[in-house]
């Protein structure tokens, strides 16, 4: 202990996506010494990718309230969200927006001058009756306008940042309390603790566990690793969103506008298969009927190419200028990371993972939560979480667009106001015991030795592989039986791989074996979480159990890395005001 | 090493298209760059992401310097 070094705050925040960034100004503006530590430079994190927009029930071009925004939210998570946290979302929504617009986003307007809004999928006005207007953008940049107004704000108010510092492991004493975080400077390779009475984990998604992913390279789930080693259960695992038209091969997202302008699916028949599995959406089905229609040609053998492994995404028939005046983006993607210009043939699309429902478990304060002496939902004390990474849970077995933003926004807030509280009721530091770095520090010592062994890089892509194979879009016991043998092996060569630079500045090779390390665990969480559940529901889709069973399953999951073993707890039906929306068949 | 390492981590950004098309350039011609090239490209990586994604796919950039156009077109091929 003696010989690393230390600094200590109030409060540490880990991530400087929207998340993290909403929740150290709450603090700093309260005069809390907070520090955020961030892999990347701050306003690199993954929410500059959102580019949708966010939810909030402001009624600017429809009528429009926060009921129905949670009627929607409830039914499009498949009624696995817990409805209290969905209700405290909701109702903050529009408060937080116009917050966000005093903090500098600039949103798009209409011409009264209001926030501009746009319809999205899964959206309604009288609970389902017709299409709602409820997403507020700042023209197609929302998540970068809001990552860096609230980078902004936190300069102004004092945060103090460590950019390019990667967390390792959280730090226990033996009452559980969490007491901060080994990192490390990437730049120059020193270890260095930072003490602080709370942290608060924002590490975002892991998305990257799959090999086809729309996720940037950071997004390998790290604040999840750290929570698992630290003895937490993850919950709703099993819960990964696929959005149906990535490029092949590459992952990165092909929008839907593609196929709102009349672009369609095509098998190796050039046939239109849309029209078998969806007769009146056809190619505007919601996604997780077109990914599982993706799938279903390709194990049928009608999937094109040289290896049948994807189907094609046709839009040349819209013509030349439609292409170029009303889906520039699209097509400037296609031609670099396919190499065909949409104008000309059609490109070569696969369902790729895009959101990660399940995390970190927390109540709607963000405090971390797990099974202890008195129940299921005891707080973890000094640990908090928010964003992709927690989960809270307002997404269930699926989130609606827009959400996210939403999402990592309210609770943010949320957890910077009840860390103000535990600060004021914990005014002294614990001290960190001198034991507790050690399983940290050895961590980090193991990717120094030297010898021979298989590359880390071999061995991420093989797990991406087997994650995509056998716990993809569509899920059986078998093939997950076989893909859990697959990952475990996985996971015990990367235990013997080696890397072979062992500099100490900008090790980027080491960095990538620890992520590594965490994504490994979210496999097996996420492939261990789905083959135990035994119904479809939302994102999680069985062919041995096509349907919802909610006499059985209107649970969360729980998985522990010890063992390797399940838990569950009850979902939460009970909002905080209003009346409980009961679980009905969800069709749109 | 430790130079092309850390433009390497310096490429990892918040959009996956950026990632791929970064470490696609890192590696076909970082090596061959002279000082003054690998300083542009620093400063380049110093940009917003969706700045730097405009740039790399926007035929014609008003306001960038003619320093910088020969590293941009070789950007936009890859
Ligand atoms: C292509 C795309 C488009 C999207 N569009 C929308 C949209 O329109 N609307 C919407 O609501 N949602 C959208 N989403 C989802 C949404 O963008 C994300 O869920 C959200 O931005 C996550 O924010 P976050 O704060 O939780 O994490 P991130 O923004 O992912 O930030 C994570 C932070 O943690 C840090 N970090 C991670 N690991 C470590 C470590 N070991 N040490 C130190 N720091 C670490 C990173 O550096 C980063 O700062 C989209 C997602 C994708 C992929």
């Amino acid at each position: 202990m003696t010989n690393v070094a230390k600094r200590t705050f109030d409060t540490l925040v880990i991530g400087a996506g929207g998340g993290g960034l909403r929740a150290a100004l709450q603090l700093a503006d309260a005069e809390c010494h907070v520090a955020v530590v961030s892999k990347v430079f701050p306003t690199r994190s993954h929410t500059v990718a959102a580019q949708g927009g966010i939810n909030a029930a402001l009624g600017n071009v429809s009528p429009d309230n926060w009921h129905w925004h949670m009627y929607d939210t409830v039914k499009g998570s498949d009624y696995l969200g817990d409805q209290d946290a969905i209700e405290y979302m909701c109702r903050s929504a529009a408060q937080l927006v116009y917050e966000l617009e005093h903090a500098g986003v600039p949103f798009s307007r209409l011409d009264n001058g209001k926030i501009y809004q746009r319809p999205f999928g899964g959206q309604s006005r009288e609970f389902g009756k017709s299409q709602a207007t409820r997403t507020c953008a700042a023209a197609d940049r929302t998540g970068h306008a809001l990552l860096h107004a609230l980078y902004q704000q936190n300069l102004r108010a004092k945060t103090h940042f460590f950019d390019e510092f990667y967390a390792v492991d959280l730090l226990k004493d033996a009452d559980g309390y969490v007491l901060g975080v080994l990192a490390f400077e990437i730049e120059t390779g020193e270890p260095l603790v930072i003490e602080a009475r709370t942290t608060l984990l924002a590490t975002g998604g892991a998305a990257r566990i799959f090999q086809s992913s729309t996720n940037a390279l950071i997004n390998t789930g790290d604040g999840l690793g750290m929570t698992l080693r630290a003895g937490i259960p993850l919950q709703d695992m099993e819960f990964f969103q696929f959005h149906p038209t990535g490029i092949a091969g590459v992952g990165n997202l092909m929008s839907e506008a593609a196929r709102g302008e009349g672009g369609y699916l095509l098998n190796a028949a050039g046939e239109r298969f849309m029209e078998r599995y969806a007769p009146n959406a056809r190619d505007l089905a919601s996604r997780d009927v077109v990914s599982r229609a993706i799938i279903t040609e390709i194990r049928e053998g009608r999937g094109c190419g040289e290896r049948r492994d994807h189907v094609l995404l046709k839009l040349d028939h819209l013509g030349a200028d439609v292409i170029k005046q009303r889906l520039p983006g699209i097509r400037e993607l296609a031609m670099r990371f396919a190499h065909i210009d949409p104008i000309e043939r059609p490109v070569p699309v696969f369902p790729t993972a895009h959101y990660m429902m399940g995390g970190i478990p927390t109540d709607r304060h963000g405090r971390v939560v797990a099974p202890a002496m008195f129940g299921p939902e005891e707080a973890v004390p000094g640990l908090y979480a928010v964003g992709e990474c927690a989960c809270v849970s307002v997404h269930g077995a699926n989130r609606l667009g827009g959400n996210s933003l939403l999402d990592i926004l309210v609770f943010g807030r949320a957890a910077g106001n009840h860390i103000l509280e535990y600060l004021r009721d914990n005014p002294y530091p614990r001290e960190t015991p001198p034991d507790a770095l050690e399983v940290p520090l050895q961590r980090l010592r193991r990717w120094e030795r030297p010898g021979k062994g298989e590359t880390v890089y071999r061995i991420r892509e093989e797990m991406r592989s087997v994650m995509e194979r056998h716990c993809g879009v569509f899920r059986s016991g078998d093939l997950m039986t076989e893909g859990i043998r697959k990952v475990e092996e996985l996971h015990d060569r990367l235990q013997h791989a080696v890397i072979h630079d062992r500099s100490k500045v900008f090790n980027t090779a080491r960095i990538e074996a620890l992520e590594l390390e965490n994504m490994m665990e979210i496999a097996l969480a996420a492939i261990i979480s789905a083959q135990a559940r035994q119904e479809s529901r939302g994102a999680h889709s069985r062919e041995d159990f096509p349907e919802r069973d909610d006499d059985h399953w209107l649970k969360h999951s729980l998985y522990f890395m010890e063992g390797r073993r399940m838990d569950y707890k009850p979902v939460r039906l009970k909002p905080l005001t209003a009346e409980t929306f009961a679980p009905k068949a969800r069709s749109y | 090493m430790n130079e092309v390492n850390r433009v390497r981590w310096r490429c990892r950004r918040g959009m996956l298209e950026l990632d791929l098309v970064l470490a696609r350039f890192v590696d076909r011609y970082y090596a061959r760059f002279t000082p003054d090239q690998k300083r542009l490209f620093g400063d380049l990586l110093t940009l917003p992401d969706n700045d730097l994604w405009d740039m790399l796919t926007r035929e014609e950039v008003p306001g960038a310097d003619e320093e910088m156009a020969p590293l941009l077109r070789l950007l936009r091929r890859c």
